[in-house]
């Protein structure tokens, strides 16, 4: 037990640590964590979501004292946030930038569990509170982007709460029920408000322990998918395995130093990204009468809205598109029990896997090109092409993985 | 990582570069908020010609005054002609319902209207006005089609005619005559002269497009400045980051 270590010791932190476990939480997690020595670049997005998500809880913090959720000064207050508060454009941008960068850092972690394995036994939990902090995220940044409202904020919500309206038979009293009004209203503003400030943050956080703390329990893979903790030296210390911290966290700096980079250069120089962080026509205050020529979601929804548009509606109801887009992420759940390949990492696995990882990564990348650009239907058969691609690496896993031969893995990490 | 994040951006910025328009190609501008001349040239246009309808409802005159390097007293005496004081925003008194009334749709608030439609858009919708007597006002447009704006500029470009046909205009490549000035690709041409010419006209317009891409984002300056120290901070202290990370890392094998 945790409790009953470093009692009894002089001093301010031992007054600590006989009433709170600061020592033993400090030496589990980071100075007595041992993580494989042979972490390589994928392994350094994990920690810059967490940079991030500390970057959108401070900056939205100082953006609430400003911001103003009514219909009526909403968009006024976002305009006097970027002018009239002290440094409040870079907050602003801090933040809008963040949000991108969420999803940036996000989806090349979740492809280095792909790549490694990192979900497969012991480690389902830690995929699965992972895949319900991608669920959170959405939702989050979904709410949060109709908060200027903009005209893509406004009509970006109403296409994806009239999604739910396709739901049989109690989809409209769904959509109104989310809403809040018949359609996107300022009751709706206020209640996204209420949701992207505190409730989903307080979903975030909770979820992002447990992710955490079960991945602390198991212990981290690594590139070789070699389980560390199977051979120890005399003090029960993993041969391969080293303390996170100094370790780690001198490393992650450098990380962190380079990501701060690339975020700062889109802060300071391109804030809008050329339409793509922050999009044109969000400069003109929502209408509810006027619906823009072109809706797009922001560029980390896109896959999932080429999808979408690429099914075809039956007997007019898009429920069918609903259904794929939602199956798309639900699938990401049961990965860990549709990988039955004897080797975790990419490394040691047949050529089989390689190449559907590849075109799952293709696929997914030219289904966000397809969901920003208007569709013709030239693109509507590559996106329906792309969609079975995409589906078929989940659905043909249990087969190509048994099938192929594997590579033998190493005893120890090769480095 | 960088890699990951330039690839992007360079994928992106062709896609980024196109806006919406009405089909016709648009003149190049690129904005130069250090060039305070022409930003005080600009303003002095905007107040004189733009805000009879349009106002500029985030923009503070005391923010341009500073940023423009224009005293306050000279504002107050030269650019502000309602009773606004200059701490003020830059609004106009034209109610909102009499002005739909007017035009068919109110007047939009131009705070914005460069980050909306890019600079260029509003560098060449002011230089494309041309007679079209079957329009309420005797004007049309060839980047916004149909306009409900009048050509409010007329006395300073003259009238402008067109012609081409929409299709022409729409698919005609950029070639403007030295020796007619016809602008537009060749589609324009003042008929009737206004007090400027058209190369006077044009610098007009830059600097007052100029002006509002500075409304629309005056913090620019600042960011970019702010953003050099930051990055160079960063550069420098990528390198000690590495060291201390070889330091720690010389003892794992």
């Amino acid at each position: 037990m945790a409790g009953a270590r470093n009692k009894g010791n002089p001093g301010f932190i031992g007054w600590i640590d006989d009433r709170f476990p600061l020592t033993a939480m400090w030496d589990d997690h980071l100075a007595k964590y041992y993580a494989p020595k042979n972490f390589n670049f994928w392994y350094f997005f994990g920690s810059l979501a967490l940079l991030v998500l500390v970057n959108q809880l401070l900056t939205g913090i100082w953006l609430t004292m400003s911001y103003n959720p009514t219909a009526e000064g909403a968009f006024a207050s976002v305009e006097y946030i970027m002018r009239d508060v002290d440094y409040g454009w870079l907050l602003r941008y801090m933040h809008s930038t963040g949000a991108s960068a969420f999803f940036a850092v996000v989806y090349l972690h979740m492809f280095r569990g792909l790549l490694y394995g990192s979900y497969r036994k012991p480690r389902e939990l830690v995929w699965i509170f992972g895949m319900t902090i991608y669920l959170a995220l959405m939702a989050e940044a979904f709410m949060g982007y109709l908060l200027p409202w903009g005209q893509m904020s406004y009509w970006g919500a109403q296409v994806i709460v009239s999604l739910f309206s396709a739901v049989p038979v109690i989809g409209p009293d769904l959509a109104e029920w989310i809403r809040g009004d018949y359609l996107i209203s300022g009751i709706t503003l206020n209640r996204f408000f209420s949701l992207h400030v505190v409730a989903l943050p307080i979903v975030l956080l909770g979820l992002v322990v447990m992710h955490i703390i079960a991945l602390h329990e198991v212990g981290s893979n690594n590139p070789d998918g070699v389980e560390i903790k199977e051979k120890k030296d005399e003090n029960g210390i993993p041969l391969d395995g080293i303390p996170f911290h100094p370790y780690y966290t001198v490393k992650d700096i450098v990380g962190v130093v380079v990501f701060l980079f690339v975020f700062c250069l889109i802060i300071f120089f391109f804030p809008e990204m050329g339409g793509y962080f922050i999009e044109q026509p969000n400069f003109e205050p929502a209408n509810p009468l006027k619906t823009p020529p072109h809706i797009a979601p922001v560029w980390y929804f896109t896959p999932f809205y080429a999808m979408l548009r690429a099914i075809p509606p039956i007997a007019a109801s898009q429920f069918p598109g609903v259904v794929v887009m939602g199956g798309a992420i639900a699938i990401l759940f049961v990965l860990p029990w549709l990988d039955r390949s004897p080797v975790k990492s990419m490394r040691y696995k047949g050529w089989m896997s390689k190449v559907w990882l590849v075109i799952f990564a293709i696929s997914f990348v030219i289904l966000g090109y397809l969901g920003v650009v208007a569709s013709s239907p030239g693109r509507t058969l590559v996106a329906q092409i792309c969609t079975a691609l995409y589906f078929a690496y989940f659905f043909l896993m249990p087969f190509y993985t048994r099938m192929e031969s594997t590579k033998p893995v190493p005893e120890r990490v090769t480095g | 990582m960088k890699k990951f994040f330039i690839a992007i951006m360079l994928v992106l910025a062709p896609v980024a570069a196109s806006a919406s328009t009405g089909g016709a190609p648009l003149d190049s501008m690129s904005p130069d908020h250090a060039n305070k001349e022409s930003l005080q040239r600009g303003m002095k246009t905007f107040v004189n010609y733009c805000m009879g309808c349009h106002s500029a409802n985030y923009q503070r005159y005391e923010r341009a005054a500073t940023d423009l390097g224009i005293p306050n007293e000279l504002v107050e005496e030269n650019l502000i002609f309602g009773d606004s004081k200059v701490g003020e925003q830059m609004t106009i008194a034209m109610p909102q319902t009499d002005a739909a009334a007017w035009f068919g749709t109110p007047p939009p608030d131009l705070t914005l209207e460069t980050r909306l439609r890019g600079e260029s858009w509003v560098y060449t919708y002011l230089r494309s006005f041309y007679k079209d007597p079957a329009r309420p006002w005797g004007v049309n447009n060839v980047v916004f089609p149909d306009v409900g704006m009048p050509n409010v500029l007329e006395g300073l470009q003259g009238l402008q005619v067109n012609h081409c046909t929409k299709e022409e205009m729409a698919h005609h490549e950029k070639t403007i005559d030295p020796l007619t000035g016809l602008q537009m690709g060749g589609c324009l041409s003042v008929a009737e002269k206004g007090s400027l010419s058209v190369e006077e006209f044009d610098k007009t317009i830059y600097d007052l497009v100029n002006f509002m891409s500075y409304m629309g984002n005056p913090v620019k300056l600042e960011s970019q400045a702010i953003g050099y120290k930051v990055l160079i901070f960063l550069f420098i202290f990528f390198f000690f980051a590495y060291a201390l990370k070889k330091e720690y890392w010389k003892d794992v094998h």
